[in-house]
Protein backbone atom coordinates (compact mmCIF):
# COMPACT_ATOMS: atom_id res chain seq x y z
CA UNK A 1 0.00 0.00 0.00
CA UNK A 2 1.50 3.37 -0.95
CA UNK A 3 2.34 6.01 1.34
CA UNK A 4 -0.36 8.68 -0.70
CA UNK A 5 -2.46 5.96 0.22
CA UNK A 6 -2.30 5.29 4.14
CA UNK A 7 -2.36 9.15 4.30
CA UNK A 8 -6.30 9.38 2.83
CA UNK A 9 -6.93 6.44 5.15
CA UNK A 10 -5.32 8.51 8.53
CA UNK A 11 -7.38 11.43 7.15
CA UNK A 12 -10.16 9.98 6.47
CA UNK A 13 -10.11 8.33 10.11
CA UNK A 14 -8.87 11.54 11.75
CA UNK A 15 -12.03 13.19 10.34
CA UNK A 16 -13.94 10.55 11.65
CA UNK A 17 -12.35 10.59 15.07
CA UNK A 18 -12.93 14.32 15.41
CA UNK A 19 -16.25 14.43 14.49
CA UNK A 20 -16.84 11.06 17.34
CA UNK A 21 -15.29 13.69 19.67
CA UNK A 22 -17.27 16.69 18.37
CA UNK A 23 -20.32 14.17 19.16
CA UNK A 24 -19.61 13.63 22.76
CA UNK A 25 -20.21 16.84 24.04
CA UNK A 26 -19.90 15.49 27.37
CA UNK A 27 -17.12 13.57 27.13
CA UNK A 28 -15.21 16.35 25.61
CA UNK A 29 -16.55 19.01 28.37
CA UNK A 30 -14.11 18.09 31.38
CA UNK A 31 -11.21 18.91 28.95
CA UNK A 32 -12.48 22.35 28.48
CA UNK A 33 -13.93 23.16 32.11
CA UNK A 34 -11.34 21.76 34.78
CA UNK A 35 -8.55 23.48 33.25
CA UNK A 36 -10.18 26.87 32.96
CA UNK A 37 -11.89 26.43 36.33
CA UNK A 38 -8.40 25.25 37.74
CA UNK A 39 -6.53 28.37 36.20
CA UNK A 40 -9.38 31.06 37.27
CA UNK A 41 -9.38 29.50 40.92
CA UNK A 42 -5.05 29.23 41.50
CA UNK A 43 -5.46 33.14 39.96
CA UNK A 44 -7.79 34.34 42.37
CA UNK A 45 -6.40 32.40 45.09
CA UNK A 46 -2.73 32.53 44.77
CA UNK A 47 -2.64 36.47 43.40
CA UNK A 48 -0.51 37.32 46.72
CA UNK A 49 1.93 35.46 45.38
CA UNK A 50 2.14 37.31 42.72
CA UNK A 51 3.63 39.99 44.65
CA UNK A 52 6.77 37.96 45.71
CA UNK A 53 9.57 39.64 44.04
CA UNK A 54 11.04 36.54 42.94
CA UNK A 55 7.80 35.81 41.22
CA UNK A 56 7.06 38.70 39.73
CA UNK A 57 10.79 38.66 38.13
CA UNK A 58 11.72 35.11 37.34
CA UNK A 59 8.51 33.79 36.95
CA UNK A 60 5.12 35.46 35.80
CA UNK A 61 3.84 38.90 36.20
CA UNK A 62 0.51 37.52 37.44
CA UNK A 63 -0.97 34.50 38.64
CA UNK A 64 -2.89 34.02 35.67
CA UNK A 65 -0.54 34.77 33.38
CA UNK A 66 1.23 31.88 34.91
CA UNK A 67 -1.51 29.24 35.18
CA UNK A 68 -2.52 29.14 31.12
CA UNK A 69 0.59 26.57 30.66
CA UNK A 70 -1.05 24.58 33.26
CA UNK A 71 -4.27 24.87 32.17
CA UNK A 72 -3.32 23.98 28.45
CA UNK A 73 -1.38 20.93 29.41
CA UNK A 74 -4.14 19.72 31.90
CA UNK A 75 -6.84 19.73 29.18
CA UNK A 76 -4.24 18.16 26.53
CA UNK A 77 -3.99 15.08 28.81
CA UNK A 78 -7.70 15.13 29.79
CA UNK A 79 -8.27 15.14 26.11
CA UNK A 80 -5.73 12.77 25.22
CA UNK A 81 -6.93 9.78 27.72
CA UNK A 82 -10.51 10.25 26.40
CA UNK A 83 -9.48 9.81 23.04
CA UNK A 84 -7.68 6.67 23.83
CA UNK A 85 -11.14 5.62 25.93
CA UNK A 86 -12.60 5.86 22.32
CA UNK A 87 -10.48 3.62 20.70
CA UNK A 88 -10.38 1.06 23.22
CA UNK A 89 -14.24 1.36 23.22
CA UNK A 90 -13.97 0.57 19.09
CA UNK A 91 -11.56 -2.50 20.34
CA UNK A 92 -14.45 -3.67 22.83
CA UNK A 93 -17.61 -2.78 20.64
CA UNK A 94 -15.88 -4.08 17.41
CA UNK A 95 -15.40 -1.82 14.94
CA UNK A 96 -11.43 -2.06 15.05
CA UNK A 97 -11.75 -5.72 14.02
CA UNK A 98 -14.14 -4.22 10.70
CA UNK A 99 -11.71 -1.95 10.13
CA UNK A 100 -8.95 -4.59 9.97
CA UNK A 101 -11.38 -7.05 7.80
CA UNK A 102 -11.37 -3.60 5.19
CA UNK A 103 -8.65 -3.24 2.53
CA UNK A 104 -6.97 -0.05 5.11
CA UNK A 105 -3.65 0.47 5.83
CA UNK A 106 -3.07 -1.09 9.14
CA UNK A 107 -1.09 2.26 10.46
CA UNK A 108 -3.08 4.61 9.62
CA UNK A 109 -6.05 3.15 12.17
CA UNK A 110 -3.40 3.77 14.93
CA UNK A 111 -2.40 7.45 13.16
CA UNK A 112 -5.95 8.60 12.31
CA UNK A 113 -5.99 8.48 16.22
CA UNK A 114 -3.21 10.38 17.08
CA UNK A 115 -3.92 12.89 14.68
CA UNK A 116 -6.93 13.59 15.50
CA UNK A 117 -5.73 13.98 19.59
CA UNK A 118 -3.17 16.64 17.87
CA UNK A 119 -6.94 18.72 16.22
CA UNK A 120 -8.31 18.35 19.46
CA UNK A 121 -4.79 19.77 21.13
CA UNK A 122 -4.63 22.47 18.84
CA UNK A 123 -8.57 23.80 19.08
CA UNK A 124 -7.86 23.69 23.18
CA UNK A 125 -4.74 25.73 22.62
CA UNK A 126 -6.64 28.34 20.85
CA UNK A 127 -10.00 28.04 22.86
CA UNK A 128 -8.03 28.77 26.31
CA UNK A 129 -5.66 30.87 24.98
CA UNK A 130 -8.53 33.08 23.75
CA UNK A 131 -10.39 32.86 26.98
CA UNK A 132 -7.16 33.86 29.18
CA UNK A 133 -6.13 37.05 26.63
CA UNK A 134 -9.82 38.49 27.28
CA UNK A 135 -9.38 37.79 30.97
CA UNK A 136 -5.89 39.66 30.72
CA UNK A 137 -3.47 36.90 29.94
CA UNK A 138 -0.36 38.42 28.10
CA UNK A 139 1.91 36.50 25.08
CA UNK A 140 5.33 37.90 26.31
CA UNK A 141 6.85 36.65 23.85
CA UNK A 142 4.51 38.08 21.02
CA UNK A 143 2.68 36.05 18.20
CA UNK A 144 5.53 33.19 17.59
CA UNK A 145 5.14 32.68 21.24
CA UNK A 146 1.56 31.84 20.22
CA UNK A 147 2.89 29.16 17.72
CA UNK A 148 5.26 28.21 20.26
CA UNK A 149 2.31 27.04 22.47
CA UNK A 150 -0.17 26.10 19.41
CA UNK A 151 2.85 23.65 18.45
CA UNK A 152 3.92 22.48 22.20
CA UNK A 153 -0.05 21.68 22.53
CA UNK A 154 -0.20 19.30 19.46
CA UNK A 155 3.05 17.58 20.26
CA UNK A 156 2.01 16.99 23.54
CA UNK A 157 -1.30 15.85 22.64
CA UNK A 158 0.36 13.23 19.75
CA UNK A 159 2.90 12.20 22.93
CA UNK A 160 -0.03 10.90 25.50
CA UNK A 161 -2.38 10.40 22.58
CA UNK A 162 0.22 7.48 22.11
CA UNK A 163 1.08 6.25 24.99
CA UNK A 164 -2.68 6.04 26.02
CA UNK A 165 -3.74 4.35 22.53
CA UNK A 166 -0.77 1.87 23.27
CA UNK A 167 -2.05 0.83 26.56
CA UNK A 168 -5.95 0.89 24.67
CA UNK A 169 -4.55 -1.28 22.38
CA UNK A 170 -2.70 -3.87 24.55
CA UNK A 171 -5.72 -3.71 26.51
CA UNK A 172 -8.79 -3.06 24.45
CA UNK A 173 -10.70 -2.44 27.62
CA UNK A 174 -11.90 1.36 28.40
CA UNK A 175 -12.02 0.94 31.76
CA UNK A 176 -8.09 0.16 31.34
CA UNK A 177 -7.66 3.24 29.99
CA UNK A 178 -9.62 5.22 32.45
CA UNK A 179 -8.19 3.22 35.14
CA UNK A 180 -4.61 4.79 34.07
CA UNK A 181 -5.89 8.34 34.13
CA UNK A 182 -5.06 8.69 37.99
CA UNK A 183 -1.44 8.28 36.62
CA UNK A 184 -1.69 10.83 34.75
CA UNK A 185 -3.40 12.87 37.19
CA UNK A 186 -0.65 12.22 39.58
CA UNK A 187 2.43 13.30 37.18
CA UNK A 188 0.43 16.66 36.67
CA UNK A 189 0.24 17.22 40.00
CA UNK A 190 3.96 16.45 41.26
CA UNK A 191 5.07 19.10 38.41
CA UNK A 192 4.86 22.80 38.27
CA UNK A 193 1.82 23.09 36.30
CA UNK A 194 0.08 24.59 39.34
CA UNK A 195 2.69 26.11 41.43
CA UNK A 196 6.40 26.99 40.80
CA UNK A 197 9.03 24.71 41.84
CA UNK A 198 10.87 27.42 43.27
CA UNK A 199 8.31 27.67 46.37
CA UNK A 200 8.78 23.62 46.37
CA UNK A 201 10.22 21.77 49.45
CA UNK A 202 11.81 18.73 50.51
CA UNK A 203 10.98 15.26 48.33
CA UNK A 204 8.18 17.00 46.62
CA UNK A 205 10.68 19.13 45.01
CA UNK A 206 12.87 16.56 43.94
CA UNK A 207 10.21 14.98 42.29
CA UNK A 208 8.98 17.72 40.70
CA UNK A 209 12.50 18.25 39.27
CA UNK A 210 12.70 14.89 37.66
CA UNK A 211 9.33 14.85 36.53
CA UNK A 212 9.34 15.86 32.30
CA UNK A 213 5.68 17.43 32.93
CA UNK A 214 7.52 20.27 34.59
CA UNK A 215 10.25 20.84 31.90
CA UNK A 216 7.53 20.82 29.32
CA UNK A 217 5.36 23.09 31.30
CA UNK A 218 8.08 25.74 32.13
CA UNK A 219 9.08 25.93 28.29
CA UNK A 220 5.06 26.69 27.56
CA UNK A 221 5.33 29.40 30.60
CA UNK A 222 8.26 30.90 28.79
CA UNK A 223 6.41 31.47 25.57
CA UNK A 224 3.94 33.23 28.32
CA UNK A 225 6.37 34.94 30.45
CA UNK A 226 9.34 35.99 28.96
CA UNK A 227 11.02 36.44 25.16
CA UNK A 228 11.49 33.96 22.91
CA UNK A 229 14.67 31.87 23.87
CA UNK A 230 15.92 28.41 22.62
CA UNK A 231 15.54 26.38 25.94
CA UNK A 232 11.63 27.29 25.82
CA UNK A 233 11.48 25.43 22.32
CA UNK A 234 13.66 22.35 23.80
CA UNK A 235 11.82 21.70 26.48
CA UNK A 236 8.22 22.48 25.02
CA UNK A 237 8.91 20.71 21.70
CA UNK A 238 11.61 18.33 22.01
CA UNK A 239 10.38 17.13 25.64
CA UNK A 240 6.84 16.18 23.90
CA UNK A 241 8.25 15.28 20.20
CA UNK A 242 10.78 12.76 22.57
CA UNK A 243 8.21 11.41 24.31
CA UNK A 244 5.45 11.21 21.17
CA UNK A 245 8.58 8.96 19.53
CA UNK A 246 8.32 6.74 21.87
CA UNK A 247 4.45 6.47 22.63
CA UNK A 248 3.68 6.09 18.40
CA UNK A 249 6.36 2.86 18.20
CA UNK A 250 4.34 1.20 22.04
CA UNK A 251 0.97 1.82 20.25
CA UNK A 252 2.70 0.56 16.95
CA UNK A 253 4.15 -2.53 18.76
CA UNK A 254 1.14 -2.62 20.96
CA UNK A 255 -0.99 -3.04 17.04
CA UNK A 256 1.45 -5.61 15.56
CA UNK A 257 0.93 -7.83 18.35
CA UNK A 258 -2.87 -7.63 18.19
CA UNK A 259 -2.49 -8.49 14.81
CA UNK A 260 -0.30 -11.47 15.27
CA UNK A 261 -2.46 -12.58 17.81
CA UNK A 262 -5.82 -12.06 15.74
CA UNK B 1 -55.63 0.68 73.04
CA UNK B 2 -52.10 1.74 74.53
CA UNK B 3 -51.74 -1.87 75.03
CA UNK B 4 -51.91 -3.04 71.38
CA UNK B 5 -50.70 0.44 69.78
CA UNK B 6 -47.24 -0.20 72.23
CA UNK B 7 -46.07 -3.06 71.06
CA UNK B 8 -47.23 -1.95 67.30
CA UNK B 9 -44.69 0.64 67.50
CA UNK B 10 -42.18 -0.81 69.67
CA UNK B 11 -42.19 -3.78 66.55
CA UNK B 12 -41.76 -0.98 63.57
CA UNK B 13 -39.20 0.49 65.06
CA UNK B 14 -37.08 -2.84 65.64
CA UNK B 15 -37.94 -3.42 62.33
CA UNK B 16 -36.51 -0.30 61.17
CA UNK B 17 -33.40 -0.55 62.68
CA UNK B 18 -32.84 -4.00 61.77
CA UNK B 19 -33.67 -3.08 57.87
CA UNK B 20 -30.97 0.23 58.45
CA UNK B 21 -28.74 -2.54 59.77
CA UNK B 22 -29.22 -4.84 56.43
CA UNK B 23 -28.38 -1.90 54.21
CA UNK B 24 -25.31 -1.23 55.87
CA UNK B 25 -24.21 -4.45 55.48
CA UNK B 26 -25.13 -4.61 52.10
CA UNK B 27 -23.15 -1.75 51.42
CA UNK B 28 -19.82 -3.36 53.32
CA UNK B 29 -20.49 -6.51 51.71
CA UNK B 30 -20.26 -4.66 48.13
CA UNK B 31 -17.25 -2.51 49.45
CA UNK B 32 -15.72 -6.35 50.37
CA UNK B 33 -16.94 -7.84 47.17
CA UNK B 34 -15.94 -4.80 45.13
CA UNK B 35 -13.11 -3.27 46.42
CA UNK B 36 -11.31 -1.74 43.16
CA UNK B 37 -14.96 0.35 43.07
CA UNK B 38 -13.81 1.80 46.70
CA UNK B 39 -9.91 1.55 47.08
CA UNK B 40 -9.90 5.01 44.34
CA UNK B 41 -12.40 7.15 47.25
CA UNK B 42 -9.66 5.52 50.20
CA UNK B 43 -6.50 6.23 48.09
CA UNK B 44 -7.22 9.91 46.27
CA UNK B 45 -8.46 12.13 49.32
CA UNK B 46 -4.25 11.01 50.87
CA UNK B 47 -3.07 11.73 47.39
CA UNK B 48 -4.60 14.98 47.22
CA UNK B 49 -3.35 15.67 50.81
CA UNK B 50 0.30 15.24 49.70
CA UNK B 51 -0.49 17.12 46.21
CA UNK B 52 -1.98 19.99 48.00
CA UNK B 53 0.58 20.26 50.76
CA UNK B 54 3.48 19.89 48.55
CA UNK B 55 2.43 21.88 45.46
CA UNK B 56 0.37 24.78 47.48
CA UNK B 57 2.05 24.60 50.53
CA UNK B 58 3.75 27.95 49.83
CA UNK B 59 0.97 29.87 49.41
CA UNK B 60 -0.37 29.12 52.73
CA UNK B 61 2.84 28.87 54.82
CA UNK B 62 3.45 32.35 53.77
CA UNK B 63 0.89 33.16 56.83
CA UNK B 64 2.18 31.29 58.98
CA UNK B 65 0.62 28.00 58.36
CA UNK B 66 1.77 24.54 58.40
CA UNK B 67 -0.17 23.29 55.28
CA UNK B 68 -0.54 20.02 56.40
CA UNK B 69 -2.79 21.36 59.05
CA UNK B 70 -4.41 23.72 56.72
CA UNK B 71 -5.11 20.87 53.74
CA UNK B 72 -5.99 18.20 56.19
CA UNK B 73 -9.58 18.70 57.56
CA UNK B 74 -10.23 20.14 53.55
CA UNK B 75 -9.26 16.25 52.29
CA UNK B 76 -11.11 14.62 55.28
CA UNK B 77 -14.13 16.46 53.92
CA UNK B 78 -13.77 15.69 50.51
CA UNK B 79 -12.95 11.82 50.80
CA UNK B 80 -15.94 11.46 52.87
CA UNK B 81 -18.47 12.93 50.78
CA UNK B 82 -16.72 10.91 47.50
CA UNK B 83 -16.95 7.34 49.58
CA UNK B 84 -20.31 8.32 50.54
CA UNK B 85 -21.32 8.97 46.89
CA UNK B 86 -20.56 4.99 46.68
CA UNK B 87 -24.05 4.66 48.44
CA UNK B 88 -25.93 6.43 45.41
CA UNK B 89 -23.93 3.97 43.17
CA UNK B 90 -25.65 0.83 44.76
CA UNK B 91 -28.73 1.99 44.75
CA UNK B 92 -28.23 2.97 40.83
CA UNK B 93 -27.41 -0.91 40.84
CA UNK B 94 -30.41 -2.05 42.78
CA UNK B 95 -32.94 -0.82 40.80
CA UNK B 96 -31.00 -1.84 37.06
CA UNK B 97 -31.16 -5.13 38.70
CA UNK B 98 -35.04 -4.68 40.20
CA UNK B 99 -33.93 -5.79 44.24
CA UNK B 100 -34.61 -2.22 44.81
CA UNK B 101 -38.32 -2.60 43.75
CA UNK B 102 -38.81 -5.85 46.25
CA UNK B 103 -37.01 -3.60 49.29
CA UNK B 104 -40.19 -0.93 48.18
CA UNK B 105 -42.47 -4.16 48.68
CA UNK B 106 -41.44 -4.66 52.03
CA UNK B 107 -43.46 -3.82 54.66
CA UNK B 108 -41.29 -0.64 56.57
CA UNK B 109 -41.01 3.40 56.47
CA UNK B 110 -40.26 4.58 53.48
CA UNK B 111 -38.06 6.98 54.74
CA UNK B 112 -35.94 3.88 56.26
CA UNK B 113 -34.85 3.49 52.99
CA UNK B 114 -32.86 7.22 52.75
CA UNK B 115 -31.75 7.11 56.40
CA UNK B 116 -30.54 3.15 56.02
CA UNK B 117 -28.31 4.93 53.20
CA UNK B 118 -27.60 7.21 55.79
CA UNK B 119 -26.13 4.72 57.89
CA UNK B 120 -24.21 3.31 54.72
CA UNK B 121 -22.80 6.48 53.71
CA UNK B 122 -21.52 7.07 57.19
CA UNK B 123 -19.78 3.61 57.21
CA UNK B 124 -18.08 4.17 53.91
CA UNK B 125 -16.51 7.91 54.49
CA UNK B 126 -15.47 6.88 58.04
CA UNK B 127 -12.84 5.05 56.75
CA UNK B 128 -11.37 7.22 54.42
CA UNK B 129 -11.21 10.20 57.10
CA UNK B 130 -9.20 7.67 59.33
CA UNK B 131 -6.55 7.00 56.43
CA UNK B 132 -6.08 11.20 55.70
CA UNK B 133 -5.86 11.42 59.71
CA UNK B 134 -3.62 8.93 60.11
CA UNK B 135 -1.61 9.59 56.95
CA UNK B 136 -1.26 13.34 58.09
CA UNK B 137 0.01 12.76 61.38
CA UNK B 138 2.78 10.78 59.80
CA UNK B 139 3.13 13.76 57.89
CA UNK B 140 3.96 15.89 60.38
CA UNK B 141 -0.09 17.18 61.64
CA UNK B 142 0.13 18.65 64.91
CA UNK B 143 -3.77 19.70 66.85
CA UNK B 144 -3.05 22.87 68.84
CA UNK B 145 -6.99 22.94 69.68
CA UNK B 146 -6.27 19.30 71.28
CA UNK B 147 -7.59 16.12 70.77
CA UNK B 148 -11.00 18.14 70.29
CA UNK B 149 -9.72 18.79 67.22
CA UNK B 150 -9.71 15.50 65.54
CA UNK B 151 -13.54 15.54 66.62
CA UNK B 152 -14.69 18.55 64.96
CA UNK B 153 -13.17 17.30 61.88
CA UNK B 154 -14.72 14.31 62.11
CA UNK B 155 -17.82 15.80 62.43
CA UNK B 156 -17.70 18.01 59.71
CA UNK B 157 -16.61 15.25 57.44
CA UNK B 158 -19.36 12.95 58.63
CA UNK B 159 -22.08 15.98 58.04
CA UNK B 160 -20.82 16.93 54.66
CA UNK B 161 -21.10 13.27 53.59
CA UNK B 162 -24.77 12.67 54.77
CA UNK B 163 -25.20 16.27 52.95
CA UNK B 164 -23.48 14.52 49.36
CA UNK B 165 -25.50 11.48 50.26
CA UNK B 166 -28.85 13.17 50.39
CA UNK B 167 -28.39 15.04 47.26
CA UNK B 168 -27.31 12.10 45.24
CA UNK B 169 -29.55 10.01 46.66
CA UNK B 170 -32.25 12.24 45.46
CA UNK B 171 -30.73 13.07 42.17
CA UNK B 172 -30.82 9.13 41.54
CA UNK B 173 -34.42 8.81 42.52
CA UNK B 174 -35.36 11.45 40.30
CA UNK B 175 -32.73 10.79 37.41
CA UNK B 176 -32.50 6.73 37.45
CA UNK B 177 -29.11 6.87 35.75
CA UNK B 178 -25.40 7.42 36.04
CA UNK B 179 -25.49 11.12 35.83
CA UNK B 180 -26.97 11.46 39.24
CA UNK B 181 -23.83 10.48 40.70
CA UNK B 182 -21.74 12.67 38.33
CA UNK B 183 -24.08 15.48 39.11
CA UNK B 184 -23.39 15.04 42.61
CA UNK B 185 -19.44 14.80 42.10
CA UNK B 186 -19.92 18.28 40.09
CA UNK B 187 -21.68 19.89 43.04
CA UNK B 188 -18.99 18.58 45.70
CA UNK B 189 -16.52 19.52 43.73
CA UNK B 190 -17.11 22.99 43.04
CA UNK B 191 -19.14 23.49 46.47
CA UNK B 192 -15.42 22.77 47.97
CA UNK B 193 -13.32 24.21 45.60
CA UNK B 194 -15.35 27.56 45.68
CA UNK B 195 -14.83 27.97 49.38
CA UNK B 196 -11.73 28.53 51.17
CA UNK B 197 -10.26 25.10 50.14
CA UNK B 198 -6.82 26.62 49.10
CA UNK B 199 -6.32 30.01 50.81
CA UNK B 200 -7.94 32.03 53.64
CA UNK B 201 -10.67 34.47 53.19
CA UNK B 202 -8.23 36.98 53.60
CA UNK B 203 -5.77 35.93 50.43
CA UNK B 204 -8.45 35.52 47.98
CA UNK B 205 -9.55 37.67 45.40
CA UNK B 206 -12.19 39.25 42.91
CA UNK B 207 -14.93 36.27 42.14
CA UNK B 208 -13.44 33.59 44.36
CA UNK B 209 -13.55 35.40 47.58
CA UNK B 210 -17.65 36.73 46.60
CA UNK B 211 -18.58 32.76 46.15
CA UNK B 212 -16.31 31.67 49.10
CA UNK B 213 -17.92 34.34 51.53
CA UNK B 214 -21.55 33.16 50.68
CA UNK B 215 -20.71 29.71 50.26
CA UNK B 216 -21.56 27.41 53.78
CA UNK B 217 -18.33 25.52 53.07
CA UNK B 218 -16.13 28.35 54.17
CA UNK B 219 -17.76 28.13 57.49
CA UNK B 220 -17.57 24.14 57.51
CA UNK B 221 -14.01 24.57 57.00
CA UNK B 222 -13.21 27.09 59.61
CA UNK B 223 -15.38 24.54 62.05
CA UNK B 224 -13.37 21.55 61.07
CA UNK B 225 -9.77 23.63 61.02
CA UNK B 226 -10.18 25.52 64.00
CA UNK B 227 -8.49 23.00 66.20
CA UNK B 228 -5.47 22.26 63.49
CA UNK B 229 -4.70 26.12 63.44
CA UNK B 230 -5.54 27.08 67.37
CA UNK B 231 -8.01 27.44 70.02
CA UNK B 232 -12.08 26.03 69.35
CA UNK B 233 -13.96 28.48 70.09
CA UNK B 234 -17.44 29.34 69.63
CA UNK B 235 -16.95 31.95 67.51
CA UNK B 236 -15.59 29.81 64.49
CA UNK B 237 -17.92 26.91 65.66
CA UNK B 238 -21.42 28.06 65.32
CA UNK B 239 -21.04 28.90 61.76
CA UNK B 240 -19.95 25.71 60.85
CA UNK B 241 -22.79 23.98 63.00
CA UNK B 242 -25.38 26.10 61.21
CA UNK B 243 -24.25 24.87 58.14
CA UNK B 244 -24.24 21.45 58.50
CA UNK B 245 -27.23 21.61 59.80
CA UNK B 246 -28.99 23.69 56.98
CA UNK B 247 -27.01 21.21 54.31
CA UNK B 248 -28.08 17.99 55.87
CA UNK B 249 -32.17 19.29 56.08
CA UNK B 250 -32.44 20.60 53.16
CA UNK B 251 -30.05 17.16 51.37
CA UNK B 252 -32.47 14.90 53.55
CA UNK B 253 -35.98 16.59 52.36
CA UNK B 254 -34.89 16.70 48.65
CA UNK B 255 -33.71 12.98 48.81
CA UNK B 256 -37.84 11.92 50.67
CA UNK B 257 -39.20 13.74 48.14
CA UNK B 258 -37.38 12.04 45.49
CA UNK B 259 -38.12 8.45 46.79
CA UNK B 260 -41.94 9.91 47.05
CA UNK B 261 -41.67 10.64 43.48
CA UNK B 262 -39.88 7.18 42.26
CA UNK B 263 -42.60 5.62 44.58
CA UNK B 264 -45.48 6.59 42.26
Amino acid sequence: MSIATAITHSTQLTKRSVRGRLRQPAALAPAFIFPLFFAALGSASFNRLAQDPYFSENIASSFLNYAVAGAVVQGVLFGATSAAGDLATDIEQGFFERLLASPISRVSIVLGRLAASMVVGVTQVVVFMTLFVLFGARVESGPLGVIGLIVSGALLGLAMAGLMAGIAIKSGSPEVVQGSFPLVFVLLFLSSAFFPRHYMTGWYRTVADWNPMSHIVEGMQGFMNHDLAADQFVKAWLIPLAIAIVGIAFALRSLNKRLAAS
Amino acid sequence: MSTVVEPRRHDANARSIEVVGALVNRTLLRVRRMPSAFIPSLIMPVFQLIAFSGAFGAAVRLLDIDPMNWYMPLNAIQGASFGALGVSFGLLNDMETGFFDRVLMAPMRRSVIVFGSYAAAIARSVVPVTFVILVSFLGGLHTPGGPLAILMVVVASVMVALSACGLALGLTFRMRNMGAATLTQFAIFFGIFLSTSQVPLSEMSGWLRACARINPMTNILRFARQGFLGDITWAQTWGGLVAMAAMFVVSTIFALTGLRRYDR
